[in-house]
């Protein structure tokens, strides 16, 4: 037997072909073919998405302040509430205040490159991290497990036969790439995962500046290099990513001693240097402050301040860093975290796991403002209160993906696992597709519910433009108690009456939403 | 030029701690378990390496696995073909059938040398089978190896001259007195026995003249074993050259021409050179693959002697440089690359991957077959090196075991280590580290820092870095800072095992964690 049918006879040999580096195991387990299913992608444009991940849970509640609720605030969070007086007024925005530390997007806001997406969240909240991240990731439902990250699946949609025939002249780069130590299961195509990861990053910037990690003057360091170097060898993408980093002599400057800042100034130097990766990610924990968020003589420093100086300026600097290097026109970021905090701090000057919370996307071309309405805080206190989710995080994947990566609607369904409406967060003329102006439908009210406080019939009174129309009905943990309308309507006026089953006395949030119009009812169950 | 040690045989006589116990285990056997560890631990030296130089029982025959898809007329389902008639048609499968019976012995061998000595001689005294094509053949020329390795070294190299499989694959069996073929008596000395070093004079004279000695070896394809045709054995006198003193092998006829392969033996055996060369590849095969000035003063030369003064007995050897302050330097721990069988072997013991039942003979064999099959796609088939010189890894400077590294094959072990801990089926058995059940047998899991440094110092065996415990930790503690996190999550799943979505979460992590460990070049050495 010749040593070529040895290994033939072995049965199916797992035949990797030029799989990647650092990949990710859970690649390993999802065979499906969604890559036969899906058809390349014509309308490759040279964006960038740069997506921050904030691990823990980030409070929204005291990142983006909603100043009418100031006084129900103070009824659930007083110990952590920052002082009316300390709070960053936002241009055009009254109602609404930015946390003391973040000057930086107050300046960014100010200068129409920030677009604020209130109350993110989905239906039935999990409140553990790991399974709320994994949630976010894959852009699954809350009660199902997707093997799939969705920008895997974006991914995958472009570049369908990855990696056979990778890297080519069209692609020469890696799709995606991530800053840390491997790679996210948002990169988790069908099969592959679709990004590489820069996996240490004192590694990389040895990489990048051509030094040598050491290694001892002795038989091990021998060995330790030699197969350190053949490592770095099979790294296909090495010497591209090398090469473009070299390109790049000048930058603005960035914050020093600013974790996030070291990740996004080798992101915008790799942009610059002409790598053609669509698709970068980086991360900033210790977001999950159950106690000490904020200084117990000051709650407007502390922990949490710290965490969102960090952020605050190290995208502020990567914002001029891309203007400076003349590449801000194709780059917007997102931050996203995999749930807010419950609305009532805890007696340690923190906060536990809640629900929605805003979302953050910057850039020239992002409309600049806030999409959804300040978060309603309800006037009766309840330890366990949450806030009402007004837009899916769903919906701005998908705005995203449509609006800036120029995704077809019919696709979109399909890479996002069901169809989900789109938000005016960036500008027109990225791609075709028309923007919605908020504003039009300002002091509209879609939806009204009544008899509230009701016992045993609830009347509910809507409006919508046409196309699709959801209304839906939670309770305070975010947990989705009914659907009561979710089809494509005419345009028009409609009434809706519930008789609940079953429901117990509380609060409730019904929420209304018609494309990107949307608006949240506070309800009283009193049954 | 590195540092290597410059110590020589003195004997130490020391209580092996965790460390060194994993180091003398592995450098002995193919990958360790912590089980191994801990019967280790404690144990002086001198009884350690007493015990692992003891042979172990010869393994159960290959059986018929193959039995399902391909019936055998001659050898029922589970009972072995080892001796059954010669078939064609089945000689693939009975090859697969050995090969994974081999890498089977391998996994499950207990705490004894033997089968790194059988690996070190199917290097030294190799069979290609792409050459040797009957497992049959080759299955006894296994039981030569395994008969002999912690033997006599001069009595296998005449076992070897006449071993069926060596006789088919240097041409031994066309050699004869019309039509002399050299093949055997060049490698005999240039290979197994004097080697290519500057002492090593003998002439092109020397191997005409071995091949004459050499002549009227056959095969008997029925009975499987050699016969003596005296017919066609060179009786004419052999001179040999000044580098064997001139000596002469006189001519003998009938049965007794037989005898002047003991002479030739005896001749070759009394040049000094035989055990240097022996004891430098046992050196490079179990140490590391230098050899200067003074290793070959200080290790050598004193190895050797001491091969001679045992009448050429390998356990003595064996056991002088197993105690020697030399291989206990610590300049030595770590330095070795592993060989494609030591990381497919090691990797499954390491990791208590659980095997079928022996008795499900169609699955128990397709799944040894796993870490043969990655072996051999990492450059090491078993019974199967690129050349009569063994594998490139062992002998090719400059980079010797570094040959076993390259793009290719580097990826390839990252991926199967990947592979393996998410598992696949085999023929209907989910090959997989148990990650969860593993990480259980560390002494506190739920412990991020005790877990990092205990799985650390059993994975890797240089030291571990900061930064590597960092990035580590990041895993573990899903990017947060608290090392409660990682607590929860383990104690969550502990307390509620059954909990699906519990133990995801905490088999990913482990995952990850675990898949970082390997991907370190830090895990390619031991």
């Amino acid at each position: 037997m010749k040593r070529r049918e040895f290994i033939k006879n072995s049965g199916k040999v797992i035949a990797l072909g030029s799989i990647l580096p650092g990949f990710s195991i859970s690649a390993l387990a999802a065979h499906n073919s969604m890559s036969n299913m899906l058809a390349a992608s014509a309308n490759l444009n040279d964006n960038v998405l740069v997506m921050i991940q904030l691990n823990g849970g980030n409070d929204g509640l005291n990142t983006l302040i909603p100043l009418d609720q100031y006084s129900n605030l103070s009824l659930y969070r007083k110990n952590i509430l920052i002082p009316e007086r300390k709070l960053l007024a936002l241009n055009g925005h009254g109602g609404v205040r930015l946390h003391p530390s973040m000057t930086g997007i107050q300046n960014l806001f100010n200068e129409s490159k920030v677009n604020f997406i209130q109350g993110v969240g989905y239906p039935n909240q999990n409140f553990s991290h790991f399974r709320s991240t994994d949630i976010w990731l894959s852009g699954s439902d809350a009660d199902k497990v997707v093997p799939t990250g969705w920008m895997g699946r974006y991914l995958n949609y472009e570049f369908p036969n990855f990696p056979e025939g990778f890297p080519n002249n069209d692609m020469p780069d890696p799709l995606g790439i991530q800053i840390g130590a491997f790679v996210s299961p948002v990169f988790q195509g069908p099969i592959f995962p679709m990004a590489i990861s820069i996996s240490n990053d004192k590694d990389f910037y040895d990489m990048i500046n051509g030094t040598d990690t050491s290694v001892p003057n002795n038989a091990i360091g021998k060995e330790l290099a030699y197969i350190r170097e053949v490592k770095g060898q099979a790294q296909s993408f090495n010497k591209v990513i090398k090469t473009a980093a070299s390109k790049v002599t000048m930058q603005a400057t960035y914050p020093a001693g600013n974790k996030l800042a070291d990740q996004l100034k080798i992101v915008a130097k790799l942009i610059k240097g002409g790598l053609k990766t669509k698709v970068y990610m980086v991360d900033l924990g210790g977001f999950d402050n159950h106690a000490g968020q904020v200084d117990s003589s000051d709650a407007s420093i502390g922990v949490h301040a710290n965490l969102l100086k960090t952020l605050s300026d190290a995208i502020q600097a990567f914002q001029k860093d891309l203007e400076f290097l003349g590449i801000a026109d194709r780059v917007i970021g997102m931050t996203m975290s995999e749930f807010g905090r419950r609305i009532a701090s805890n007696a340690s000057l923190g906060t536990d796991h809640g629900s929605a919370l805003p979302m953050m996307v910057f850039g020239k071309n992002v409309n600049s403002g806030i999409v959804g309405s300040n978060p309603n805080i309800p006037s009766t206190f309840n330890p366990n209160h949450n806030l009402a989710m007004q837009y899916d995080f769903r919906s701005v994947y998908a705005s995203i993906l449509n609006d800036w990566f120029c995704v077809d609607t019919s696709s979109l369904q399909t890479i996002l696992l069901n169809n989900y409406q789109q938000l005016p967060i960036l500008k027109s003329g990225n791609c075709t597709s028309s923007i919605h102006d908020l504003n039009q439908q300002a002091g509209i009210k879609w939806m009204d519910a009544y008899p509230n406080p009701f016992v045993e019939k609830l009347t509910i009174e809507y409006k919508t433009k046409g196309g699709h129309t959801l209304i839906q009905l939670f309770d305070t943990e975010g947990k989705l108690i009914d659907t009561f309308v979710n089809e494509s309507k005419l345009a028009g006026s409609y009434t809706y009456t519930y008789y609940p089953p079953y429901i117990s006395k509380g609060v409730y949030y019904c929420r209304f939403q018609n494309e990107s119009i949307q608006q949240v009812v506070t309800l009283v169950s009193e049954r | 030029m590195p540092i290597v040690s410059t110590k020589g045989l003195t004997a130490v006589s020391e209580v092996l701690d965790t460390k060194k116990a994993m180091y003398l285990l592995r450098r002995t056997l193919f990958g360790i378990s912590r089980n191994d560890v801990a019967a280790f631990v404690g144990k002086n030296i001198s009884d350690a390496v007493d015990e692992l130089l003891i042979a172990s029982p010869a393994p159960n025959p290959p059986l018929n696995n193959y039995n399902n898809s391909k019936p055998d007329a001659n050898v029922a389902y589970g009972q072995t073909w080892v001796n059954a008639p010669f078939d064609q048609d089945l000689q693939g499968d009975r090859m697969f059938s050995f090969k994974s019976w081999l890498a089977g012995v391998m996994l499950t061998q207990n705490h004894s040398i033997t089968e790194k000595m059988c690996l070190f001689f199917q290097n030294l005294l190799p069979i290609e089978s792409d050459v040797v094509n009957d497992p049959r053949v080759l299955y006894r020329n296994y039981e030569m190896l395994r008969r002999n390795c912690l033997g006599n070294f001069k009595v296998m190299i005449k076992e070897n001259t006449i071993d069926i499989a060596m006789l088919q694959y240097l041409n031994g069996d066309k050699n004869n007195k019309n039509a002399p073929d050299e093949n055997y008596s060049r490698e005999l000395q240039e290979l197994f026995t004097l080697g290519k070093g500057p002492d090593s004079k003998y002439t092109e004279e020397d191997v005409k003249q071995a091949a004459k000695v050499l002549t009227g070896y056959q095969i008997n394809r029925n009975t499987l074993t050699y016969f003596f045709n005296s017919a066609l054995h060179d009786t004419s006198n052999k001179t040999f050259s000044s580098f064997y003193n001139n000596a002469t092998i006189t001519g003998k006829t009938g049965a007794q021409g037989e005898q002047e392969l003991q002479e030739l033996i005896d001749m070759i055996f009394q040049q000094q050179e035989v055990a240097r060369h022996f004891c430098r590849k046992l050196y490079k095969f179990f140490v590391y693959y230098e050899i200067d000035a003074i290793i070959e003063t200080n290790v050598i030369l004193p190895l050797s002697q001491i091969l001679v003064n045992n009448n050429w007995e390998i356990k003595p050897v064996l056991k002088a440089l197993f105690m020697s302050e030399h291989f206990w330097d610590t300049e030595n721990f770590g330095v070795h690359i592993k060989s494609p069988l030591d990381f497919m072997i090691g990797y499954m013991k390491e990791m208590d991957i659980a095997l079928p039942s022996t008795t499900s003979y169609e699955t128990y064999y397709r799944v040894l077959f796993e870490p043969a099959k990655y072996a051999a796609l990492f450059r090491q088939e078993i019974y199967n090196p690129p050349s009569v010189s063994g594998w490139e890894a062992y002998y090719q400077l400059p980079l010797y075991h570094e040959n076993w590294i390259n793009t290719d094959t580097i990826t390839r072990r990252n991926q199967i280590s990947a592979f393996l801990l998410v598992g696949y089926n085999v023929s209907g058995f989910r090959l997989q580290a148990d990650v969860i059940a593993y990480t259980k047998k560390f002494s506190t899991p739920s412990d991020p820092n005790l877990l990092i440094d205990e799985a650390l110092s059993f994975l890797h065996t240089i030291t571990a870095t900061q930064p590597l415990k960092d990035s580590l930790k990041s895993i573990l503690l899903f990017n947060q800072t608290q090392d409660y996190y990682w607590t929860d999550a383990w104690n969550a799943h502990i307390n509620d095992p059954t909990n699906a979505s519990k133990k995801n979460t905490v088999s990913g992590l482990l995952t990850a964690f675990y898949k970082y460990i390997f991907d370190m070049a830090e895990y390619q050495l031991y």
